[in-house]
Formats: structure tokens, sequence, C-alpha cells
């Protein structure tokens, strides 16, 4: 493992284990709170945000854009919240109207404005970039003490990271009310955990970590890592802690194996392109998942 | 809309006295709650004495559930106040266990019949503070007093329904308040379960707490509860069990949902 390996390899693998892990985190509590669809619903309201970003300032640079999805997102949360409470429908309903109602109104938004120059690419939106997050300037593992090294690393492993230690700190703060608003949201309030805040900033974190992972990843990865490591580890668990610590190892792994899988198998095989990494690191959860949902010791849902 | 309704209990205490509410446990005063138009409760006046155990009666849809969930902050609600000491529930938070509906919620978390009774705790635990000795004996003791000690370590979704009843009425314990309101606690639950619980229910009585409960068994109604509070969408009548559990108040309250087969079978 060398220089080479430093420069070309690492950036991607760690960017996308920190955006795995920090999409897995909330996907727990989302998962028990029977919410677990908020990472596609996130994934198509962005689009009116990112379009809205460029309208605004004519140019397609990052941060904008990732403030204008953080924005819709945000504004689609409040939106299911509302329609929620005020029609007495149940979560996955109010989402579905939203989500569908925000892509429609960003597809509505690209086609009546001058957007035409824009080239809004489905596979950049869907897989990310990973394999183009490199770390050229790096010549080695000792480029992590270099500070002028380190200042050259790509922006989105800082963000990702940071995204990550965000997630991971609010996850340990708010753990009691986190879990006592997944079991019993009726009791929670009785006893002053703050439910509505506490479920509210839960999306919000959610929606950070996939916006941020949007850009640095794609949707992909966010919808897989919302839901598969999750689901996987509570099958493989009845302990709530085990499940939040085990779905971030499964997070981990999928990453690796799958980034891995995708450079090389193929070239294994005698092929001489490669697959998506994003891709195949979706594919190594969902495959986690099937295995556990075959062999996992708890899975006693159906009965 | 209240004349005509027996409202002193048979202590002699005054139950609608606006005078008396200043100190009594809980209560509410032109409560009315509604889902979208239709209103599922309305002008609701009731006041709990304290150390009374009260049973709350009324057809299914009557709003019995509603009420609890209104006073506990859960549902929102149009108009009326609803206070426990004198003090709003904001204030007087921790003096009141509410114990939902055991098919409100998920048994399949992970958790164990442990975590479950802990949360109870929330209140002096707060976000970080570590679990201590006494907190852990707090928990052992409220098990114990529903006769759960040897399922603490069990996963939640390997009880029976009537286990975890009691693991819900554990955990109110736990919270050490002075009023409680269970909803259903004695709904779908074995024989066994339902002596556990009506005798935990009675020494909280003893103790001078005050407990009401939504209740649906006409037949144990006289030997559980001292007052009861009949509901149907506005109350029909409150007062003490022996003034108020009528044939005539009955019919009232469930109209014609009350055959008069089961009036005879509970002696009316």
């Amino acid at each position: 493992m060398g220089s080479e390996f430093v420069a070309l390899g690492l950036t991607p693998i760690l960017i996308a284990a920190f955006a795995s892990m920090a999409c897995a985190l909330p996907g727990n509590f989302l998962v028990l709170r029977k919410q677990a669809l908020i990472g596609d619903a996130i994934s198509h309201v962005v689009l009116p945000g990112i379009v809205v970003a460029y309208l605004l300032t004519g140019k397609l640079s990052t941060w904008p854009m990732m403030i204008g999805a953080a924005g819709a997102a945000v504004t689609s949360v409040i939106l299911i919240e509302m329609i929620k409470r005020l029609g007495q429908i149940e979560y996955g309903a109010a989402m579905g109207v939203v989500f569908t109602a925000m892509f429609a109104a960003g597809v509505l938004l690209l086609e009546q404005s001058d957007t035409s120059r824009v080239h809004l690419d489905v596979e950049h939106a869907l897989f990310g970039n990973l394999e183009t997050l490199i770390w050229l300037q790096s010549d080695g593992w000792a480029s992590f003490l270099r500070f002028e090294d380190l200042a050259q690393l790509p922006p989105q492993f800082v963000r990702m990271f940071m995204v990550l230690l965000i997630t991971s700190a609010f996850t340990y703060v708010f753990w009691r009310p986190l879990v006592l608003i997944s079991f019993d949201e009726a009791y929670a309030r009785t006893i002053g955990a703050r439910a509505t805040i506490i479920g509210f900033l839960l999306v919000v974190l959610a929606t950070m970590a996939a916006v941020a992972a949007f850009d640095a990843v794609g949707s992909i990865i966010v919808i897989a890592m919302i839901l598969c490591p999750p689901a996987t580890a509570r099958l493989l668990t009845n302990d709530i802690k085990t499940q939040v610590l085990l779905s971030l190892f499964l997070a981990l792994s999928a990453t690796l194996v799958g980034y891995i899988t995708a450079g090389y198998l193929p070239l294994w095989l005698g092929f001489s392109n490669t697959l998506s990494a994003a891709g195949m690191i979706a594919t190594v959860s969902g495959l986690l998942l099937a295995i556990s949902a075959i062999y996992g010791r708890h899975r006693n849902r159906i009965t | 809309m209240m004349s005509g309704i027996a409202l002193v209990s048979d202590k002699g205490v005054l139950l609608n006295a606006a005078a008396d509410d200043r100190n009594a446990p809980f209560t509410i005063r032109g409560l009315t709650v509604s889902y979208g138009q239709v209103p599922a409760v309305y002008s609701i006046d009731f006041t709990a004495p304290a150390g009374s155990l009260i049973g709350i009666l009324g057809p299914n849809g009557a709003g019995k559930s509603t009420l609890l969930k209104a006073a506990m902050g859960i549902v929102p609600v149009v108009s009326g106040q609803v206070s426990f000491f004198g003090k709003p529930l904001k204030e007087a938070r921790y003096q009141v266990a509410y114990v939902p509906q055991r098919a409100s919620v998920d048994w399949d978390f992970p958790a164990t019949v442990y975590d479950v009774v802990l949360m109870g705790l929330y209140p002096i635990l707060g976000l970080l503070r570590r679990v201590s000795k006494a907190d852990k004996a707090k928990v052992a003791e409220s098990l114990a007093k529903v006769g759960m000690q040897d399922f603490a370590d069990r996963q939640i979704g390997q009880l029976s329904g009537g286990q975890q009843q009691r693991v819900f009425l554990a955990r109110a314990l736990t919270q050490r308040a002075d009023v409680f309101l269970l909803d259903e606690p004695f709904s779908g639950v074995d024989a066994a379960t339902e002596t556990a619980i009506i005798s935990v229910l009675k020494i909280l009585q003893l103790e001078g707490k005050t407990v009401i409960a939504v209740h649906h068994d006409l037949s144990t109604v006289s030997t559980y509860f001292d007052h009861l509070f009949l509901l149907n969408r506005k109350a029909v009548a409150y007062g003490s069990v022996t003034k108020v559990f009528t044939k005539d108040n009955l019919v009232t309250a469930y109209g014609g949902k009350l055959g008069a087969a089961q009036l005879d079978a509970i002696g009316l």
C-alpha cells in the first residue's frame, strides 16, 4: 500500500465510508420509526433546490447548490410534517405527496427557465463522481502529517468527515430521547422528551448527511445506506446499541468490499473496464441485507 | 349541561366546585377535542380527588382514550384547561405518569424489559447522566411490584400481551408519580395479569395516589373502582360508583349498544 494508493484509492474509499456511515447512523432510527423512505424523498426534492440555486447564482458551483438542496430538503420535511398533522394521514402518504410534487416542480422549473445550457447529468446524480475524488498532491501516508498536503484534500473529504462527526455527536448526546421517540412517541411526549423537536432534528440530520453525500457519492449510496445497514443489523441483534454499532461496521464493510470489487473484479474476470464503485457499494449493502434476511438470528417479523 | 348529575362523592367531597380545583390532583375544565370537524369529546368537566381510583367507561368511540391523550398533551385541545395540583402539565410533568395502550407501540423494537422500564427515569436521567445503582434498584423494585422481576433481560417482543402490559405499568411506577392515567390497562390481558395490575392500582390508591383508568368491562367496575366517569363524547355521569353505576346511566351512556341481558348479567 504505497503512495499511489494514498493518492488514488484512499480518499475515494474514505469519502465513501464517511458518507455510508453518516447515512447509516440516523438510518437506524428512521428504519425503527418507519421513515426509511426519507432517503428516496430527499433525493427527489433536492432537484428544485439545485435548479433554484442555479437560477439565482447563474453558475454550477458546489456551495450554492448544496445550500439550495438543503433548503429544498428542509422545506419538504416541514411540508411533510404539516400535511401529516393537518391531514391526519400517515407519514408515508404525506411523504409521497411532497416528494412527487417537489420533483415535478423541479422538472417544471428546469423546462420553463433558460437552463438549456445546464447539463444535468443523470449518471452524476445517481452514482456521484467517487473515482475522481483523488488526492494527487499526496506522496504516501506521510502526507497526513503535512499541513500543505492536507489542505489539498478533496473538499468532499473534509465535508463528509465533518458530517460524520456531527451525526455521531448528535446520536451520542440525544441517544435516550432518540430511542424513546422511536419506541413510544406518545409516552416520550408525556415525560418531557421533546419528541417533536428530536424527531425533526433527526430528519434534518439525515437530510444534511444525504445532501452532502449526493455531491460526493451520488444518491444510490444515500438511499442504500439509510436503509440497508440498519435493517441488516436489526436482523442480527435484539439490542439497539449493538444494532447501531453493527450498522456502522456493516456500512464500512460494504464500502470496502464494494469499492475493491468494482475496481478489481472485472479485471480478474478478464474485462478491461471497471464497474461503478458507488453502484457496487450499494449492491454489496443490499446483498448483506438479503443474506441476513435469510440467515439472521432475529428475523422473527413474519407472524 | 351537567345538571342533574351526582357530583358529590360518597366521602362528601364536592367534586364540581371550582374552589377545590386549586389542590386537586387532576382537574379538567370545559375540555373539547376534535379530530377534523367532528368533536371527539366536548365540554368535559372533571375533578379527581386525591386517593381515588376512577374508572372511565363508555362505548367504543366515546372518546375515553382521547380524553387521556388530551390531558397528557399528546393530542391538541380545541378549548378548555387541564391542570394537575393546580398547575398546567408542563409544570407538573413529573407528578403525572401515563400508561398508553399496549397496541400503540411496535413490540418488535430492539429493547429489553429493563430498557423499557428504565425509560420511566428519563426525567431524572436526562440526556447523559449515567444510570446509578439507585436507578437500577428503582427499576428492579417496579418490576417486582408487577411480578416481572425474572424478565428484566428478556426482549420485549418475546413477552405475552399481559406481560407487556405489566412492563408498561412498571415503567409508569418507576416515575414515582402522584397521578396515574392508564389507557385500557386490562384490555386483552390474562387473568393473572389482570389481578396483578388491579392490586398494584389499589396499593397506589392506599398510598394516596390518584389513579384513573379507561375501562370496558362492566362486570368488574364495582370491585375495581370507587369512582366512575361515564362518557359518551360528553360527560354522562360522574361520582362514586354506588351512585353512578346505575341502569339508567348506563343506558344513557351506551344507548342501544347495551342489551338487557348484559345489564342482567351485572345485576342491574
